[in-house]
């Protein structure tokens, strides 16, 4: 008796270190393919062309690994059960009464709460870093012509480069349905953006209407633009390119077409960009909202519903093209 | 079906409520009448909100067709605004609310042991509200100016923006159907929680309810604190539109992001009233079919409480992109990942549920499944959602349509799905098609994944939501999604083909077709008017596979006790 106890306490050993070291096993391989999946991450995501990116793609890149790591870990659970504890064909018999198990318990409240708190605190470390946007408690209604004293200039981000002299914000005015970007120093205006890479870029976002959103995805960074306020917004870009800049808060019939082009250049090509565009004469520019809308006017075939009329095209210095290729 | 002939039991009750058996198909005519049988009143929330379902399903479907080509060429994009919006209101304020209304007045009173909701007239006037603000919404595509084109979010000044000049026009007319709803959703709230709270059996403590119950009572508490804010929100917007006030409209010194607090107020805890009924499905579904009890049932009902109280202080994570200070940002950021605790519990129970369980894969247990697998992806990205830089990035695209699609559409529907195939038999007397159920189920599980997982890239590489038309270098993932989209429109057709053959011509499924422990599976299918001979006493806590314990110790159905404590083995043989 005694020595077939002895015994089956042995061979209990024996089946629970094997299920330890099975499951370990599989907990070092979900940890590996998590690790490969937060390193996949990277390539989801658009060029990054901005210091912002980097950080943003880092911590998406983060938690991509411990999200896979869970989903896996439950769903590979799961799958274990459906595929061998079925019931067999006739066997209408109930499965073990277990209830509960406060260990158990006590373990899968703990993690997902230190979870939580990594995941937060990771967050957090990276939003200060970015620290895209100005003060937004709320300013007495700011008229568009007055342009603020600049604000403290803001930590810089780490892979930025230190300018000595803040430049003035470039004054972004959205419409349904245009962008236009008027840089009051060099008292010009265009439909495309153009920045100067590796320098701390500095917007006063503004609305003329409704709701907008700024939101270029290559810079990982977007802000609604609220009418009645001017909201100072930063980032920084860091790779030469034309990028996409839309139109991210839903503003109304012509939404979809509410995009542009931002171009960040050379410190070189950019003082040339300005120095030209200075030169030039405004003209109205190209706009989708504004053709499209003329089009439906004249043909009563496919018309829709009324719509809000198009702000006139902005007459700027510079004027993009919808045909302009980007990244 | 021995109850099948049983007489009224109380002598107050109404003769305009002439049916025994709310469930047969003899007796549609029921459904059509304003019957205060919460049977009745449950089924009709049902059926009147599928049938919404299928309506902004078309619609869906009509977008997805505008975008699987880059240049907006299907539809004028008004109308696409107008498709979105209206596809995104039907599905919540016609289909879901009203859907889970419908579970809540079937199952509850069987569940607790009453014989009907705390106020039957109140319910049905409740119930009757969804058909009058339903016309009202589908009305508004007939005015002239069409229908409201602003988002459901309904952001002013986009919604204030009048171009017909109209009084009546689409924007008005939403905003009174999504204020009626919001009423006759706290109508319903008063009810179940009154009923919850007053009308338990004896003997059922808070810790002998089922978790079904449970979830409902959290998800209603919610509609309670919550709807005023957003009705109000509604009121003042209308006034905005209609008699020109400035509570928003910032030309006249009005807060547009004042009413975005207002919106998120409530709309956000609405995802909670939507999934946490869901969840009791869950906890109700998987013991059934893995005959286990539900792992750390106490843990599990006390969560869903939790997730009220959290669910009630995260609605800025909405905002974070939105005219919002970093602090605010920061904070709500730390209050929404909480949530995933409670939440997190949750999952970890069901896990445990289905371990070592012996499984039955029926329709209603893949369903579960599904929606469980569907729920924890949209769970992690949630997560990833509440983290604010991240936010950032997708806030507004197609990253967090997709997420929020897994939740409505992947762990609801598929939750509804499950619920339906359980508790079918019950709310019918017939048996459905396993087959047809399991055609449905791969239809649903496939079209899911392939309309929504594409949405994630999409929105990751920079595609904002609600447009008519984009840039060509998000094409390939469109194809694919509109594909699912298309799969997911065919994937109602079986189920609807089983729900009619089974109701008419199905088999009788007996009393209690799954062996399941409940209260509800005492009674008859359908369960006769007022639900119980004898209000039952309980005596144990729900959930007891694998013990001999009986649930109750008398016999709600009048019938010989043993037959009614032991587990119902018996009784498919019987009918």
């Amino acid at each position: 008796m005694t020595a077939n106890d002895q015994r089956t306490t042995d061979l209990n050993k024996v089946l629970n270190r094997r299920r330890i070291v099975n499951l370990t096993g599989l907990a070092i391989l979900n940890l590996l393919i998590s690790l490969w999946m937060g390193q996949q991450a990277y390539n989801w995501m658009p060029p990054q062309a901005s210091a912002e990116s980097v950080l943003v793609d880092k911590l998406f890149s983060f938690m991509t690994t411990v999200g896979t790591f869970i989903f896996l870990g439950v769903i590979g659970t799961l799958f274990y059960s459906i595929l061998f504890q079925r019931a067999a064909k006739y066997d209408d018999t109930d499965g073990p009464p277990i209830e509960g198990n406060v260990k158990l318990e006590v373990i899968w409240t703990a993690l997902p709460i230190l979870l939580v708190i990594w995941i937060g605190t990771v967050s957090y470390q990276t939003y200060d870093q970015m620290s895209i946007l100005g003060d937004i408690a709320p300013k007495a209604m700011e008229t568009v012509q007055t342009v603020p004293l600049p604000v403290e200039p803001k930590k810089m981000v780490a892979t930025g480069v230190e300018k000595p002299a803040e430049a003035a914000p470039i004054e972004v005015r959205s419409r349904q349905w245009s962008w236009e970007f008027r840089y009051l120093q060099q008292g010009i205006s265009s439909t495309e953006l153009h920045l100067p890479v590796d320098q701390r870029a500095r917007f006063k976002l503004i609305s003329e209407d409704v709701l907008h959103g700024f939101y270029v995805p290559a810079f990982r960074v977007k802000q609604d633009i609220v009418p009645g306020k001017a909201i100072d917004f930063s980032l920084t870009p860091i790779r030469e390119g034309r990028y996409r800049l839309r139109d991210s808060e839903y503003s109304g019939t012509y939404f979809a077409a509410n995009q542009t082009n931002v171009v960040v250049e050379s410190a070189e090509a950019y003082e040339q960009w300005l120095t030209t565009v200075a030169a030039t004469e405004p003209t109205a520019a190209e706009n989708v909202a504004q053709a499209e809308f003329n089009k439906s006017q004249e043909t009563s075939a496919r018309r829709g519903w009324p719509t809000i009329k198009p702000a006139p095209a902005p007459i700027v210095n510079y004027t993009s093209s919808e045909k302009d290729s980007h990244e | 079906m021995s109850n099948a002939t049983l007489e009224p039991l109380r002598p107050n009750q109404p003769p305009s409520n002439p049916s025994p058996e709310p469930g047969t198909p003899e007796n549609w005519r029921t459904f059509f009448s304003f019957s205060t049988d919460h049977k009745v009143i449950g089924i009709q929330y049902i059926v009147t909100a599928f049938i919404f379902f299928l309506f902004g399903g078309l619609l869906a479907m009509v977008m997805r067709g505008e975008l699987i080509t880059p240049e907006s060429d299907l539809v004028n994009r008004t109308v696409y605004n107008g498709l979105f919006t209206m596809h995104g209101t039907i599905m919540l304020f016609m289909w879901t609310f009203p859907m889970l209304n419908g579970l809540a007045n079937y199952l509850v009173p069987l569940q607790i042991g009453a014989r009907d909701m705390a106020f039957p007239r109140l319910n049905a006037a409740a119930f009757w509200m969804v058909p009058v603000f339903g016309v009202i919404l589908i009305t508004s595509f007939f005015v002239p100016g069409g229908p409201s084109q602003s988002g459901w979010w309904a952001y002013p000044p986009v919604s204030l923006q009048n171009p017909t000049g109209n009084l009546i026009n689409g924007q008005s007319l939403w905003l009174l159907a999504v204020a009626l709803s919001g009423v006759s959703s706290i109508m319903g709230a008063v009810n179940i929680v009154t009923t919850i709270f007053r009308m338990r059996a004896p003997g059922m403590g808070w810790f002998k309810m089922p978790a079904f119950c449970w979830t409902v009572l959290s998800a209603q508490m919610i509609q309670l604190i919550g709807l005023p804010a957003l009705t109000a929100g509604a009121v003042m917007l209308l006034l905005d539109l209609t008699v020109g006030t400035s509570f928003f409209n910032p030309e006249l010194g009005g807060d547009p992001v004042l009413y975005q607090h207002f919106f998120w107020f409530y709309s956000h805890p609405a995802v909670y009233v939507i999934i946490l009924p869901i969840f009791g499905v869950f906890s109700e579904v998987f013991p059934v079919y893995a005959r286990k009890p539900l792992f750390g049932y106490k843990v599990v009902a006390i969560s869903s409480l939790l997730i009220t109280g959290l669910s009630l202080i995260v609605w800025v994570h909405h905002m974070f992109a939105s005219g919002t200070p970093g602090w605010m940002r920061m904070l709500f950021m730390i209050t929404t990942m909480t949530i995933s605790v409670p939440t997190g519990i949750k999952v970890f129970a069901w896990v445990a549920t289905i371990w070592g369980g012996k499984i039955r894969l029926t329709s209603g247990m893949l369903f579960g499944l599904g929606a469980l697998f569907a729920f924890l992806f949209a769970g992690i990205t949630g997560v990833m959602l509440a983290s604010a830089p991240f936010d950032i990035h997708v806030n507004n695209t197609y990253f967090v349509v997709g997420h929020f699609h897994y939740v409505i559409n992947g762990a609801v529907v598929m939750g509804f799905y499950a619920a339906i195939y359980h508790w079918f038999p019950k709310m019918t007397g017939k048996m459905y098609y396993e087959g047809l159920g399991k055609l449905h189920f791969a239809l649903t599980f496939l079209g899911i994944n392939l309309i929504y997982l594409p949405m994630h890239p999409m929105g990751l590489m920079g595609m904002p939501r609600r447009v008519a038309s984009y840039d060509p270098e998000f094409a390939f993932w469109n194809v694919l999604a509109s594909l699912g989209g298309f799969l997911l429109g065919v994937s109602t057709l079986p189920f609807l083909l089983n729900m009619l053959s089974s109701w008419t011509q199905g088999k009788p499924a007996g009393d209690n077709p799954w062996n399941a422990i409940g209260i509800e599976w005492l009674v008859s299918s359908p369960p006769p008017h007022e639900n119980f001979e004898e209000i039952p006493v309980v005596v144990s806590p729900p959930y007891g596979y694998g013990s001999d314990e009986p649930l109750v110790s008398n016999n709600p159905a009048g019938k010989p006790i043993a037959e009614a404590m032991s587990s119902s083995e018996m009784e498919g043989a019987i009918a």
